[in-house]
């Protein structure tokens, strides 16, 4: 075939499989044409339309590290028609990626500050891009903060990456799970996002904060954000509207004058504060 | 400068004729029991003798209701893209009003601009657009409030215009026009410096657009949009039937191991538009939805892509079923203050 | 109030009386044709406060199906009824409004059985080509579904894709399909207003449809059938019907 069309998508095999928790996947996947798995590129905070051919497409961000090159890795829960089916596809199975599409975290505009990740539940896959990525390239950055929460323990995603980071020293994490949701076992903290972060109080000293999880965590933790001195356009977000096209055609995620698609999915909260509240 | 000839009424047989030889479809609005649709014609005589607007817009051609995105073939673990077949044929949509020749830029806008939609920029690049100048209007007719006029020629590759039972002038306005007229150049005389606005229907300029887009961010909250809206029942025909409407859903549809990717259009009236599997849905009701309608083509777009994303052709007032008029509203949104 | 009021041309349209002196922009004559019972549903409207509906014979038909299943109760709204020769009908309750319309038999006019009857005369063929010509002007802008107040599913048939019943792009078949399938799903409900062949932008007549089904009915059970196929029980475990 000549050109490759705008929403013709990449075949990519599944090369790994793994399962995070009962109804959360992560699959590492390859290109079947290995001379397009070279020249494909991204950045941190960019995501794709993968695809099960007859199913339809789903939105999730890349959650592999660009500093990684050959596969992508996407971690997705079983939600509805799409990603159903997704999940009961085994390794060696083709399916589609189209991408990388959105902007990015501006990580080179960071270079020499601290970075301060809170996220909760399966917000963590577009952050844990960028941690990977911060840490691929650690003499860049000063101190790297995580606090990350679920529900219950069982809830956690990357256990064994959480566990990874917690034994390295460049790193301090901190993760949490909601009253009631701990095991005997349990050694991190109990208790919700925003107590955990105001507990463990991070400095703002010339650090970004990157903020995702659902919109109760964001709710309540913005406001610690600020007590702790971080102003709004030193926190950043990704959004999360519907989407089908992915390149600001469709439609679907216009909120205000921009597509989350297009000019997102990466806001600070200075910018989508300006917004209308349509996300 | 446009290039203008006159061409007699009697001899868009012919050219119709040199046309078809020269291996386009003609597509022409027909009158179906009082709807007026563009169909596949061969000769003029089976064109609507006379109509103010065709029932749906000419955009069906460039963006069709439902098309084909791509093609593939499972067979165990494989995958296979095969050659798709939605293939653009070589195509003339004549009696494109002027309004609807003017949409083309914001179809262009939205598919062209950013990432260049191949899908699309087939079609426009082998589309020829021949328009006809509206010599009526009616009260929902509003193009000249939104930068076009009943004799505008943005958009169309040809415009003609009927000076008398048997006379029109046929300006010529692009390259892709002056092929057409290359085909039959007998047909095309001089005489075309006339005054066509005599011809051309008279439609009063009822809002500014600029002061409109420049207000619309401010009444954003403004009960105005529920009041306006609760007799709107979200069918998204307003939507279907706009020539500048754009927006798709995408749709995968299997037979056996084959199957397409296909997109359909969609409209942001619809409450399934923006709603999350999860359930969460960021425009909850009806008014929020009739509000987008309006911000999108009068805020959103002019800010976007520097288009208004309405021509005035007043299609969607005449066919809503509840009688949402849009010229109307937007006045009355012009008094919120 | 919800009531018929002028709206823009020669046309009118529904219109939400909420102050007192508003009232006299209310209406009704010959164009006031909308079903209103498409808003008693709606979620800004029900917002507004419990509604007064401006009810001719099919509006009250309507009601009195929706509180057959269930969608409204005693107390939810207050009916004016205006019977087919113009009077006002005073309705104490909802069980009066059943009462009285159950009594007027739902038959199809002269003109609608003579279209009918032109469409049986049809072959098999001819009316499947019929149909299909019909349908592939369809846009599947489902305005149809919106207008009709009996179509009040929160998640409709052809929203769902698990699995997918109907497919979801228009093409003649597909149109067909979709239009086959809400004809079935409105058999003894559909009060034959009219509103979704008026919705229609290419104006397909799919009041046939459902006029066909109509007439069966009242060939099979007579012209006072207590919607016989509506076998629709309250305690159905479903709860896409809400
Ligand atoms: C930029 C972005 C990044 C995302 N990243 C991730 C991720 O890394 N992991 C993850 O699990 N989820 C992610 N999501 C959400 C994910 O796209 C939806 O949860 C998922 O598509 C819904 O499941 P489905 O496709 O099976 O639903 P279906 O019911 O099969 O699909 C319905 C359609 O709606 C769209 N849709 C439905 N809900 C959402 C939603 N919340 N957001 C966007 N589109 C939606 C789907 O794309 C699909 O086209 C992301 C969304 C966006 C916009
Ligand atoms: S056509 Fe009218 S009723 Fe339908 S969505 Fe548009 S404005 Fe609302
Ligand atoms: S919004 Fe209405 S008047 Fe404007 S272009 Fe679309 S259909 Fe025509
Ligand atoms: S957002 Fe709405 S008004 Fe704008 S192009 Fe899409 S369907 Fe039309
Ligand atoms: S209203 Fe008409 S065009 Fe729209 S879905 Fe129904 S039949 Fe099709
Ligand atoms: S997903 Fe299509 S415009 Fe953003």
């Amino acid at each position: 075939m000549e050109e490759k069309s705008l929403y013709q998508p990449y075949l990519m095999r599944i090369a790994a499989n793994i399962d995070e928790t009962p109804d959360v996947k992560t699959f590492r996947l390859e290109f079947v044409k290995e001379d397009e798995g070279k020249s494909f590129s991204f950045k941190a905070g960019q995501f794709g339309e993968y695809s099960v051919f007859g199913e339809g497409e789903s939105t999730f961000c890349i959650a592999s590290s660009p500093t990684r090159s050959g596969y992508i890795e996407c971690t997705f829960r079983k939600m509805g028609r799409v990603t159903k089916s997704l999940a009961s596809r085994e390794v060696g199975d083709i399916i589609g990626f189209r991408g990388p599409y959105g902007n990015i975290f501006p990580l080179d505009d960071w270079k020499g500050k601290s970075l301060l990740f809170v996220t909760g539940g399966i917000a963590l896959p577009p952050l844990r891009c960028v941690i990977w990525n911060a840490l691929d390239l650690r003499n860049n950055f000063k101190d790297i903060t995580v606090v990350y929460g679920a529900r219950t323990v069982r809830d956690l995603v990357y256990k064994h990456e959480l566990e990874e980071w917690g034994k390295r020293g460049d790193v301090k994490l901190i993760t949490t799970v909601d009253p009631g949701g701990e095991t005997v076992e349990w050694k991190g903290e109990v208790g919700f996002v925003p107590t955990v972060l105001e507990k463990a109080s991070p400095s703002s000293a010339d650090t970004v904060a990157l903020l995702c999880g659902p919109p109760i965590m964001i709710k309540l933790t913005l406001p610690i954000l600020t007590k702790l001195g971080f102003s709004q356009d030193k926190i950043f977000t990704t959004l999360e509207n519907r989407m089908k096209c992915g390149i600001g055609k469709c439609g679907r995620c216009n909120v205000g004058k921009y597509f989350v698609c297009k000019d997102g999915p990466v806001f600070t909260f200075a910018q989508v504060s300006q917004l209308p509240p349509e996300y | 400068m446009a290039d203008k000839k006159i061409i007699r009424k009697s001899s868009l047989g012919e050219l119709f004729k040199k046309i078809r030889s020269d291996g386009k479809r003609i597509l022409a609005p027909v009158d179906r029991g009082g709807k007026i649709l563009f169909e596949y014609v061969d000769s003029p005589g089976s064109i609507a003798p006379d109509y103010i607007q065709t029932t749906l817009s000419a955009k069906d051609t460039l963006l069709p209701r439902c098309e084909e995105m791509l093609r593939f073939r499972t067979e165990q673990k494989s995958v296979y893209l095969e050659e798709s077949l939605n293939r653009p044929e070589p195509t003339l949509i004549f009696g494109v009003r002027p309004c609807d020749a003017r949409s083309i830029a914001v179809l262009n806008a939205v598919y062209l601009i950013n990432y260049t939609d191949d899908i699309y920029r087939q079609k426009i690049d082998t589309t020829t657009i021949v328009g006809v100048s509206c010599a009526k209007c009616d009260e929902y007719c509003f193009c000249t409030s939104v930068g076009g006029s009943p004799g505008d020629t943005a958009g169309s590759d040809m415009l003609l215009t009927q000076m008398d039972n048997d006379i029109y002038l046929a300006e010529i306005l692009t390259d892709k026009g002056k092929a057409i007229a290359a085909l039959a150049p007998e047909l095309f005389a001089e005489g075309g410096d006339v005054d066509k606005n005599k011809h051309c229907a008279d439609v009063p300029v009822r809002f500014d657009v600029k002061d409109l887009s420049k207000r619309l961010p401010g009444v954003f909250e403004d009960p105005v949009w529920i009041a306006q809206s609760l007799r709107c029942i979200g069918c998204g025909t307003c939507s279907y039937v706009c020539p500048a409407c754009t927006c798709f859903d995408i749709q995968d549809e299997t037979d056996g191991n084959r199957g397409v990717r296909l997109r359909c259009w969609d409209s942001c009236g619809f409450a399934q538009f923006t709603l999350h599997t999860s359930g969460h849905n960021p425009r909850e009701v009806q008014s929020q939805r009739w509000r987008q309608r309006i911000m999108h083509k009068f805020s959103y777009q002019p800010d976007q892509l520097d288009v208004i994303g309405c021509v005035g052709c007043g299609r969607c007032s005449r066919t809503c079923p509840v009688d949402m008029n849009i010229l109307q509203h937007i006045t009355d949104i012009l008094e919120v203050h | 109030m919800i009531g018929y009021g002028e709206g823009s041309g020669n046309r009118v349209r529904a219109i939400f009386i909420q102050k007192p002196e508003d009232a006299d922009r209310l209406i009704l004559d010959d164009r006031c044709l909308q079903n209103l019972a498409v808003y008693l549903p709606k979620h800004e409207v029900r917002a507004l406060g419990k509604p007064a509906i401006v009810a001719r014979v099919p509006v009250l038909r309507s009601i009195q199906q929706l509180v057959y299943e269930q969608q409204l109760k005693e107390g939810d709204i207050a009916v004016i009824g205006v019977s087919d020769d113009g009077q006002v009908l005073d309705f104490p309750d909802l069980k009066s409004v059943g009462d009285f319309v159950s009594k007027i038999p739902l038959t199809l006019t002269p003109d609608e059985q003579a279209a009918l009857k032109k469409l049986e005369a049809m072959s098999r063929e001819e009316r499947w080509n019929f149909w299909l010509e019909e349908m592939s002007n369809c846009i599947k802008c489902y305005a149809c579904r919106a207008s009709c107040p009996m179509c009040y599913c929160e998640r409709c048939t052809v929203d769902c894709n698990q699995p997918q019943w109907i497919s979801v792009p228009a093409h003649a078949l597909g149109s067909l399909e979709w239009h086959i399938m809400r004809a079935m799903h409105l058999a003894g409900r559909c009060v034959n207003c009219g509103d979704c062949t008026r919705a229609c932008p290419v104006k397909i007549p799919l009041a046939l449809l459902n006029q066909r089904i109509i007439a069966d009915i009242v060939d099979n059970f007579g012209e006072k059938a207590e919607y016989a196929l509506a076998a629709f029980k309250p305690d159905d475990t479903e709860d896409f019907i809400r």
